[in-house]
């Protein structure tokens, strides 16, 4: 189980890939809108996700958890 | 037995260090001894020895538990420091001391990089009047580096601890290599944690490589084994002069490994992300690229290069990580990277593409108006060589920490899709317009602010900037290896100081 985290505090913009699909690490799991940039957040390592945690247009911290990869 | 005789049976027998089954561990550790590390660092046959007696009187103290002596690396002198883990750990005793800070004194006298390579268990507290509180002792040896540090470079490598006042050799030295797995730098151990302030904590989360090196800042660079390690060191040297009056080696040119153009590189739309290692990989030499602090704040990139065979420091901002954003880290890795730099007579190259400096409440409580200071300091006072270019944006104090025009850059350049502002068009619309926009009829709002938007940008169009003056030059992406290597090449003979005084009081 890996958790991935926000790696700068700001906005939910987009959520490329849904609850159950398969990701391979550094593939985009969520992508952010901070400081008026866009900033995909990779996955860490490969595997299936089990659960996102977040939605999009929602406000999160740095090292907010956003999904969980199995 | 002769005194000849005599000679070489103790030479035979220090050089052997301490007894096999600390060998034994050092092999099931993946550490070699530390004479092997000294054969595979320097040139063969180069290294003269100094104290190899000490305390040869007891024969459980070979060299006092450290090599120190005087080699060359690819024909150029280095005096180096090398704890023997065979011999009571590495530990610091009296004369381990007194032959540490003779050595840097050699060092400073002879003008030539000094080399720690340490693997030690610290300061004897058994021996402790003898080595810890004098003029001469342990002290000493931070005083010196502090006095050293500027005039020749220091290198550490940690093959394997460095734990309490023994941490601040790493931590002033120029720059510190750790193995890891091996290497730990620690002010209190983990027993001792324990035992002080109730901490349960294991060895790498408290001062393991791999968290120096990506979450405390105090490792540069991490190596996997010991011979990397050495070929860092090795490596970084190449890049270094001697001393502070020196300048680092040219080698011949070579054309860049990147496979695309730099025109190809960088995306139009100010808000995406792009890899500005395939920039850099485009910009500079072929394999010169060497990254200082790779791990850490990699928001920001470090790392010295050759252009047209001359050795830079280039200082990035990289878009695909956190947007290129300054945090409190990277502001203070910039800094340092800069310090190091300005220092020893290595050109600056800013590649400016950055949305400005953090903010947020989270930010503010660590720091970071003192921190991007600190760096806006460190630009301000580099009278090297330096040229800052805009590759695609400089927001706000990003400008600034980039070495933009008002800190004294030899030319400020931006590529024709740059733009410079206090901030980018949709910020600005919002904060200039606010109450404007909140007054209108939602329907009416979107057109609004495209319309403003589109004048802001019109505003700080790069052509306008250059009309001004602000800029020196705007550039094709494609031409600007050569307007570098030819800007760098007119500033070489730069000699000028930055100002007068007994010290700067910088925020840190």
């Amino acid at each position: 189980m890996t958790q991935v985290t926000a790696p700068m505090t700001g906005v939910v913009y987009q959520l490329p890939a849904a609850v159950g699909a398969a990701v391979d690490e550094g593939e985009s799991v969520a992508i952010l809108e901070s400081m008026k940039m866009h900033v995909p957040v990779p996955a860490p390592k490969a595997g299936r996700i089990k659960e996102i945690r977040v939605q999009e247009g929602e406000f999160v911290e740095e090292g907010a958890v956003l999904a969980v990869i199995e | 037995m002769g005194q000849r005789d005599r000679l070489q049976a103790e030479v035979a027998r220090i050089a052997a260090g301490g007894p096999p089954h600390y060998h034994d561990k050092n092999r099931e550790q993946g550490k070699m001894f530390v004479r092997d590390r000294l054969r595979r660092l320097l040139d063969p046959g180069s290294f003269v020895e100094d104290g190899m007696l000490a305390r040869c009187e007891d024969p459980g103290m070979p060299a006092d538990a450290v090599v120190t002596g005087i080699g060359r690396i690819d024909g150029r002198t280095v005096c180096v420091m090398a704890s023997d883990s065979t011999v009571k750990a590495g530990s610091w005793g009296a004369r381990t001391v007194e032959k540490i800070v003779r050595i840097q004194e050699q060092a400073l006298k002879f003008n030539v990089p000094i080399l720690y390579l340490v693997d030690s268990a610290g300061g004897r507290i058994t021996d402790q009047v003898e080595m810890f509180p004098g003029r001469r002792h342990a002290g000493r040896i931070f005083y010196n580096q502090v006095k050293m540090s500027g005039r020749v470079p220091q290198v550490c490598a940690l093959f394997g601890p460095s734990p309490a006042g023994a941490a601040y050799l790493p931590a002033l030295s120029d720059v510190v290599i750790m193995v890891e797995g091996n290497a730990s730098a620690y002010l209190g151990s983990p027993r001792m944690a324990e035992m002080v302030i109730g901490e349960k904590v294991d060895h790498e989360t408290m001062g393991g490589a791999r968290m120096h090196c990506t979450v405390s800042g105090l490792g540069d660079f991490l190596a996997r084994s010991e011979d990397e390690a050495i070929g860092i060191m090795r490596r970084y040297l190449s890049y270094m002069p001697d001393n502070w009056m020196g300048v680092p080696d040219a080698v011949a040119p070579r054309e860049p490994a990147g496979a695309s153009p730099l025109s190809a590189i960088v995306p139009a739309d100010q808000n995406t992300p792009f890899n500005m290692y395939r920039f850099i990989e485009s910009l500079v030499d072929a394999e010169s690229f060497f990254e200082v602090k790779k791990e850490y704040a990699p928001e920001l990139i470090t790392g010295f290069a050759r252009l047209s065979g001359q050795v830079i420091g280039i200082v990035a901002n990289q878009p695909a990580v956190k947007g290129g954003v300054l945090f409190v880290d990277s502001a203070d890795k910039g800094a340092r990277f800069i310090w190091l730099c300005n220092a020893y007579n290595i050109p600056l190259l800013f590649l400016a593409d950055v949305p400005g400096f953090m903010i947020g409440s989270r930010v503010e409580r660590q720091g970071i108006i003192r921190h991007g200071a600190k760096m806006i300091c460190a630009v301000s006072e580099a009278t090297v060589p330096k040229i800052s270019v805009i590759v695609r944006k400089a927001y706000g104090a990003g400008l600034y920490a980039m070495a933009g025009p008002a800190f004294e850059p030899d030319a400020c350049i931006a590529l024709p899709g740059a733009q410079i502002a206090i901030m980018g068009p949709e910020a600005a619309v919002n904060a200039v317009y606010y109450n404007k926009i909140q007054e209108l009829p939602e329907e009416e709002r979107p057109a609004y602010v495209a319309a403003k938007r589109a004048e802001y940008a019109a505003d700080i169009d790069i052509f306008r900037l250059a009309s001004e003056l602000i800029v020196d030059a705007v550039v094709d992406p494609d031409s600007l290896r050569e307007e570098l290597t030819r800007r760098f090449a007119a500033a070489a003979g730069k000699a000028v100081s930055f100002t007068e005084r007994r010290c700067p009081v910088y925020p840190v």
